[in-house]
């Protein structure tokens, strides 16, 4: 991408140019806790102002993939990329286009919304004025300008969660980390923040690698990675998918390709 | 390739941007601590107890001599006021290494360690951020200790400040040295009992090293191995506007030695990468 991204045609899902420098590459990438190997062998790239959904269940080594794009664990094989700046050697500049949603929820629940937010552009290096500006914008963005002052424990799951994916973006990163944001959020919630990310990838070109184990949060537009006990199963749109495996749904592509007796609680 | 995929993204940080970095978490640091009132409470608590109360009993049973930094008789609350300001430090050094495992818990750690500067700086920050919130406990302590005839020098509350800042650094690397060892939160409780307790009553802070000699020369040269003991006498007598130069080169090392390590252990390739996945799911 050597311009800013382009303003997408929303009937058409953007089709990266395959020379641009993928926002996530993950290569090669195995890890293990002792002997038990989480990740084996992980290859997948997520391009600029693209969707793309890590589909897994518990345990399929989705959150140990996000601890090493993060730089929480290191890495023990393989590389990882974003935006070109390799996780390892310069992690200054790949963390600065980076923006994470942790599946746990990571606020201070006794900091006002603002104040949270303003910590979180300390420690990227904002300036006091420029982070109070960006705090009042994102605030509402996400419509919670009024409540900018109350304590964060105050806050419904669905407002921090919205909290967060805003406290995220504070630093403009161009690549958005979600994992399991909608856990244990009702249906308007949930639908709330599928929307507003989904609008950061069309409006402003982001590109989001949303890990979840719910079928109905992917579009048929949607770059699909299936990561199954640590491997990465299937990976490319997913019409293109659930077509290879004969399937008609992800849902019933997901249980083909790994096998799996038992239906993932699927949305409920 | 750089140039054309961080067009909005400098090489490096600024100054500015580490300035604003160290700003905002120790500001984040003294929010939490204002909203922690009970801690504040039993910070000052804890020494009070032992000026007030244990201090009093004792003053018949222990006499003490004419010893530097001192220049007359002194009363035993005098003699431990270092000692007791030295283990608000302690114990502020280790709640806040409990707090970096809640945090890692918790996820807050996360926050912190996803940030763009170097890793090593930002726990530099946490440290300094817990050595303010001790200088906080520590000046409360002198002022309620000050109604107690406990009234050093007025010049001495300027020149106990450095040292506190140094003594606040070295005991706060300690227990993030500790902290990156310890798995759960539950395990606090073996801090107190192996670390604590025996870094406090192993050292100067309750008797004079020579009372200890007297008793038990092994517990002596233990005593003056203790980095606790150094701490505590660098203390006294920069309150006393002096210097214990063996005091500050124990305490400026182990201070150094503590905090390599600690920010060692916090290396993404070791440390938390030889644990499970935090969040407890693979």
């Amino acid at each position: 991408m050597t311009s800013p991204a382009p303003i997408p045609d929303p009937r058409e899902a953007p089709r990266p140019d395959p020379a641009a420098v993928p926002a996530l590459s993950i290569d090669g990438v195995s890890h293990a806790y002792g002997p038990r190997r989480a990740l084996i062998d992980v290859s997948f790239n997520v391009q600029p102002a693209s969707f793309t959904a890590l589909l897994g269940l518990n345990g399929a080594g989705k959150s140990t993939l996000f601890s090493l794009i993060t730089r929480l664990f290191g890495i023990q094989s393989g590389r990882v990329g974003i935006f070109g700046h390799d996780i390892s050697k310069s992690p200054g500049e790949a963390l600065r286009l980076l923006g994470v949603v942790f599946q746990p929820r990571t606020l201070d629940l006794d900091l006002s919304l603002t104040q949270n937010l303003l910590y979180h552009a300390a420690l990227h290096g904002i300036s006091r004025r420029e982070a109070a500006a960006r705090s009042a914008e994102l605030l509402g963005r996400i419509g919670l300008t009024e409540r900018a002052g109350s304590k964060v424990r105050d806050l419904s799951g669905g407002q921090m969660r919205r909290l967060e994916i805003a406290r995220a973006l504070l630093h403009r990163p161009r690549l958005l980390l979600l994992d399991e944001p909608t856990v244990g959020l009702d249906v308007k919630a949930r639908a709330d923040i599928i929307s507003q990310v989904r609008q950061l990838v069309t409006e402003q070109g982001i590109g989001v690698l949303w890990a979840t184990h719910l079928f109905d949060e992917i579009m048929p537009n949607d770059d699909l990675v299936v990561l199954h006990q640590g491997k990465v199963l299937a990976q490319g749109p997913m019409s293109r998918v659930v077509t290879a495996t004969g399937a008609q749904d992800v849902n019933t592509a997901f249980m083909r390709l790994t096998g799996a007796q038992t239906m993932p609680g699927g949305g409920a | 390739m750089s140039s054309i995929t961080t067009r909005d993204a400098p090489r490096g940080f600024s100054m500015q941007e580490y300035l604003t970095c160290l700003t905002g978490i120790v500001w984040r640091e003294g929010l939490r601590f204002l909203h922690q009132r009970e801690r504040f409470v039993s910070a000052l608590v804890r020494p009070l107890v032992w000026l007030f109360i244990f201090a009093a009993g004792f003053r018949q049973v222990l006499g003490i001599s004419i010893i530097p930094p001192y220049e007359t008789y002194i009363l035993y609350e005098v003699y431990i006021a270092p000692g007791l300001m030295a283990m608000i430090q302690l114990f502020n050094g280790m709640q806040s290494s409990l707090s970096m495992v809640y945090d890692r818990e918790m996820g807050n750690m996360r926050t912190l360690l996803v940030s763009p500067l170097p890793r090593g700086f930002l726990l530099f920050c946490k440290l300094l951020a817990g050595t303010a919130v001790s200088l906080l406990q520590v000046y409360a302590f002198l002022l309620i200790a000050w109604f107690w005839d406990i009234t050093p020098p007025s010049s001495g509350y300027l020149t106990v400040l450095p040292a506190l800042i140094l003594s606040g650094l070295m005991l706060g690397s300690l227990g993030m040295l500790i902290s990156s060892g310890i798995k759960q939160l539950e395990n606090f409780a073996g801090v107190m009992n192996f670390v604590i307790f025996p870094m406090f009553f192993a050292s100067s802070a309750l008797y004079p090293l020579w009372r200890v000699q007297e008793g038990s020369p092994y517990l002596y040269y233990l005593c003056e191995a203790n980095p606790f003991t150094h701490a505590v006498e660098l203390i006294r007598f920069a309150l006393y506007g002096q210097i214990n130069w063996i005091s500050l080169a124990v305490v400026a090392a182990c201070t150094i030695v503590f905090m390599i390590g600690a920010i060692w252990a916090y290396d993404p390739s070791r440390g938390l990468a030889r644990r499970g996945p935090a969040g407890g799911e693979g």
